[in-house]
């Protein structure tokens, strides 16, 4: 494995880390458009605190993906084309939610302005579940075959475990969306936002349980790598804490920086698992490894010069487009 | 399972041209109209005349449901070739991936963000900073397109490359020349034109609707004469950059051009070209043709003399230089009918647009009522209101089945690159899926551009979320309490 390789498979890691630290809120947010917000006056400030800002959050997907593409063709081939159906499944629910706010915003009946709010709140939702449950999956190996191509049915990746995977990720998405809210927001929303992750952060701790003992039982992540897999376990389950402390406490950036590691934790958990490889078969002399999996050393160099120059730019003018927009937004007045 | 006859390559390639096609019809517009907005912007920002700024946001609407969907669209793009064309993920990933990924790095954060800049900060920012919005929106597009036709040129003419002898990929060895490609120089201000003329004319023919009804006369006049002056440049543009492309092709890609001009046999030194005519494309010969001379070689060559190759000898030279490669069995010939056809509406619309700009500048000048009294030119910019969506399709009809039977010209072919464990049923239902949503938010589009029209240039602005719009300053006292 040449160091050019390794920066790639850490940096793809960034990437869906930063991917799931942002999405996840704006996912989180998507979920409480139909559940949370009361009326229609209130859905429209859920939506407004998204608004700026959920297109950007996306792109993070779209770079991880062409990042896989540039740096790990086999990866990107086999993972793409063995999920097919989840990944088409997301790709609807992307569909439906990315539409949704713009076309609600402009419809005239309440019917319509009704469809638009539950397509948000469903593509989400089903977002996050199925991205949780890809994931999930995808650790506890697959059926691939010699060519690299993955031919896995149904139970391979709908079963007790990616289940799970799937719902800790869409729980862990609704807090960290209700952190934000409290962020963003002031007013009912912000109170309501409280008191609703004061009830979701139990559950979450029950799912990440469940998770990590299915993890034990599911995967060879322990039985490989038993130091590092428990410090990231123990460290998803205190930042957790933390969260939760936040919340209990009303330290609002606290718990909103807490559920986003949480988030970023279970990536990391997920990269360090698969290192050095990134595909896991069921057969392991079929696994697609980092060594072989990659782009040419010319290709990996010119996007290594390319993205560390690029980065930091769009770095500086993401993090002030949030600062721009960093102003709560009243709740509307009740009966208004 | 039930078999009717579908295969997975059938079904790929149909759901490749259908999700292209899809986005590319709001890709186009999604760029011309930041253009034209950034334009409209820019002249409130000099003139300080408020028709512009209305101008800049009324168009801004529609620019706005555009890229949403372009947006959205634009993820099955980056997906579907992992999902549906994995063996040519992993031939070409050394290149083609870049590509997209800077893309993404460089255009899409820039247009995402600014966009929600752009949207959102009417009336924060002072006017000129706002402009520089719309501006890095319209810069990010730009951009965005020039990364992915630069991925669509190494396909369509593979330069800076090896193939590698292990694994048989292809293998990067100069970014520059990938990235020079005389076919990308010859693609992208001809994609960028075009893209101008389709706002252009769709923002005339909206416009001429409107003034049919007497409705806003000073507003649509004005934005009528601002979308013709940019649709009477850039078409002219796209005629200059398209013939370019033309004389590109007859030596790049002989097989196309003689398709696009309807050429079996090779052309005499007269230059006879075949203005309509009926091919028997089973048997390789033209069936019916209303020749005119000289003009297939002005077309060429820009003079009366020299001969254009037919798609005859082209097949034998290429049977010749790649039997070993690929086999005897392949086809080279091109979809013929569709590269004739969807050459003369392309090029056809570019004459008629230019036309149809002069004319409408002629009669929509200041002093004259010329423009409200000759109402049939009015109905014929409106009905036009479509043609460039079928024109952009048409002239990505002629570069992508002009590849045929290739996915990277001579490296490739299509049947090859296909993925080869996705089911039947699963591409049925992701077509099916797919063609629905579609149908929706085509119309949906429509009906809101319909229904932005109607409400007309004063309407209140909704993308602000206007209802929700009562910011509390993050340091002020109340933020901070719990009331
Ligand atoms: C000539 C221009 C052009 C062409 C040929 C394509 N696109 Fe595109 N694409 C754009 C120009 C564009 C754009 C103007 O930048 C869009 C359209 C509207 C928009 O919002 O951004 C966009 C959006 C867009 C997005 C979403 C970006 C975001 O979230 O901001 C993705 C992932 C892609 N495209 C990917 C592709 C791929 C993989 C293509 C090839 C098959 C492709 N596009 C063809
Ligand atoms: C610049 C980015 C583009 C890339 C990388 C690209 C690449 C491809 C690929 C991989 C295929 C499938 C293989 C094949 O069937 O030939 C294809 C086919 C096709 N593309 Fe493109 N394409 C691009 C842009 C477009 C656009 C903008 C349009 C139309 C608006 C378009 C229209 C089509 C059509 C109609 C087909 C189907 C042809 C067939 O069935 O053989 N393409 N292209
Ligand atoms: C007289 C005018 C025109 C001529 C001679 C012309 C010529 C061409 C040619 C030869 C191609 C194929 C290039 C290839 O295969 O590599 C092409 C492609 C294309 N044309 Fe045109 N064109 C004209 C006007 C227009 C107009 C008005 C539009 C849009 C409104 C347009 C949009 C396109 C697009 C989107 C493509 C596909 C991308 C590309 O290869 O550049 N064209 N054109």
């Amino acid at each position: 494995m040449t160091s050019f390789q390794l920066i790639w498979f850490i940096l793809i890691g960034v990437l869906f880390s930063g991917f799931f630290f942002l999405e996840g809120f704006d996912f989180g947010v998507g979920m409480l458009i139909k559940s949370f917000a009361r009326n229609d006056a209130e859905e429209d400030v859920v939506i407004r605190t998204i608004g700026p800002h959920w297109d950007g959050n996306e792109v993070w997907l779209i770079t991880a993906g062409g990042a896989m593409f540039a740096s790990f063709p086999m990866w990107y081939a086999t993972l793409f084309s063995g999920y097919y159906l989840v990944l088409f499944l997301i790709l609807a629910s992307l569909i439906f939610r990315g539409v949704s706010f713009e076309f609600r915003a402009n419809m005239e009946t309440a019917k319509w302005r009704n469809f638009w709010g539950w397509a948000g709140t469903i593509g989400s939702l089903c977002a996050a579940f199925l991205f949780g449950m890809l994931f999930t999956s995808m650790i506890a190996g697959m059926p691939i075959d010699k060519n690299g191509d993955m031919t896995a049915h149904f139970l391979d990746y709908v079963n007790l475990f990616s289940v799970v995977g799937g719902v800790a990720v869409t729980v862990l998405c609704l807090v960290h969306g209700l952190n934000f809210i409290r962020l963003k927001t002031s007013g009912e929303l912000r109170e309501r936002a409280l008191s609703w992750n004061k009830i979701l952060y139990p559950v979450l701790f029950a799912g990440e349980v469940v998770f990590a003992i299915l993890l034990f039982f599911s995967t060879d992540f322990f039985d490989k790598k038993p130091l590092s897999t428990t410090a990231i376990v123990v460290a998803l389950v205190v930042v957790t804490v933390l969260a939760y402390w936040g919340v209990l406490g009303n330290h609002e950036w606290l718990s909103f920086i807490g559920s986003g590691l949480s988030l970023i934790s279970v990536v990391v958990l997920i990269f360090n698992g698969l290192f050095p490889r990134v595909m896991i078969a069921n057969n392991s002399a079929y696994s697609l490894l980092i060594k072989n999996s990659s782009s040419s050393p010319y290709t990996l160099k010119l996007m290594t010069i390319l993205a560390f120059s690029i980065l930091p730019i769009v770095l500086v003018y993401f993090i002030w487009s949030y600062w721009v927009f960093y102003k709560r937004l009243a709740s509307p007045k009740q009966n208004a | 399972m039930l078999n009717l006859g579908l295969d997975i390559l059938g079904l790929a390639r149909f759901q490749f041209g259908m999700t292209t096609v899809f986005h590319f019809f709001f890709v186009p517009f999604s760029i011309g109209l930041a253009f034209v907005v950034a334009v409209m912007e820019t002249m409130y920002a000099i003139k300080g005349d408020q028709d512009y700024k209305r101008m800049a946001q009324f168009w801004g609407k529609m620019f706005l449901y555009s890229f949403a969907v372009g947006v959205v669209t634009g993820i099955i793009q980056e997906f579907q070739f992992g999902m549906n064309w994995s063996e040519y993920s992993r031939f070409m990933g050394d290149i083609f991936g870049a590509p997209l990924a800077i893309e993404a790095l460089a255009a899409f954060f820039i247009e995402s963000t600014f966009i929600g800049m752009w949207m959102f900060t009417w009336d924060r920012f002072n006017k000129w900073v706002h402009t520089l919005f719309i501006w890095l929106v319209m810069f990010g597009s730009s951009l965005s397109a020039l990364w992915i036709l630069a991925a669509n040129s190494f396909m369509q003419n593979p330069l800076g490359y090896i193939i590698n002898k292990q694994t048989g990929h292809v293998q990067m060895v100069s970014f520059s020349k990938v990235l020079s490609n005389p076919q990308l120089w010859n693609e992208f201000p001809h994609v960028i034109f075009g893209a101008f003329v389709t706002a252009a004319f769709v923002i005339a023919g909206c416009s001429a609707w409107r003034l049919l009804k007497r409705d806003h006369v000073t507003f649509y006049r004005k934005s009528l004469n601002v979308a013709l002056i940019i649709g009477l440049i850039f078409s002219l543009g796209s005629i200059a950059s398209g013939d370019l492309q033309t004389r590109y092709l007859i030596n790049n890609h002989p097989m196309t051009f003689a398709a696009m001009e309807g050429l079996y046999k090779d052309s005499t030194n007269k230059g006879e070209w075949t203005a309509v005519g009926g091919f028997d494309t089973k048997n390789h010969k033209s069936t019916w043709s209303v020749d005119v001379p000289y003009v297939l070689n002005l077309l060429s060559y820009h003079k009366t003399t020299g001969t254009v190759k037919g798609m005859n000898k082209v097949n034998k030279e290429l049977h010749a230089k790649y039997d070993k490669k690929f086999g005897k069995d392949i086809n080279y010939y091109v979809p013929t009918k569709t590269l004739f056809w969807s050459f003369r509406i392309m090029a056809g619309a570019g004459a008629l647009f230019a036309l149809l700009a002069v004319v409408g500048l002629i009669m929509n000048r200041k002093k004259s009522q010329a423009i409200m009294k000759q109402r049939w030119f009015l109905y014929i910019l409106g009905l036009c209101l479509w043609l460039p969506f079928v024109v952009n399709t048409a002239g990505w009809f002629v570069t992508e089945f002009g590849r045929y039977p290739w996915v990277v010209y001579g490296l490739l072919t299509i049947a090859d690159a296909v993925s080869p464990n996705v089911s039947v049923a699963s591409l049925l239902t992701s077509n099916i899926v797919y063609f629905l949503m579609f149908a929706g938010m085509g119309l949906v589009m429509v009906v809101l551009c319909h229904r932005t029209l109607k409400a007309g240039p004063d309407a209140a602005n909704t993308d602000g979320y206007a209802a929700g719009d009562k910011e509390i300053d993050p340091y002020s006292k109340g933020a901070f309490n719990h009331d």
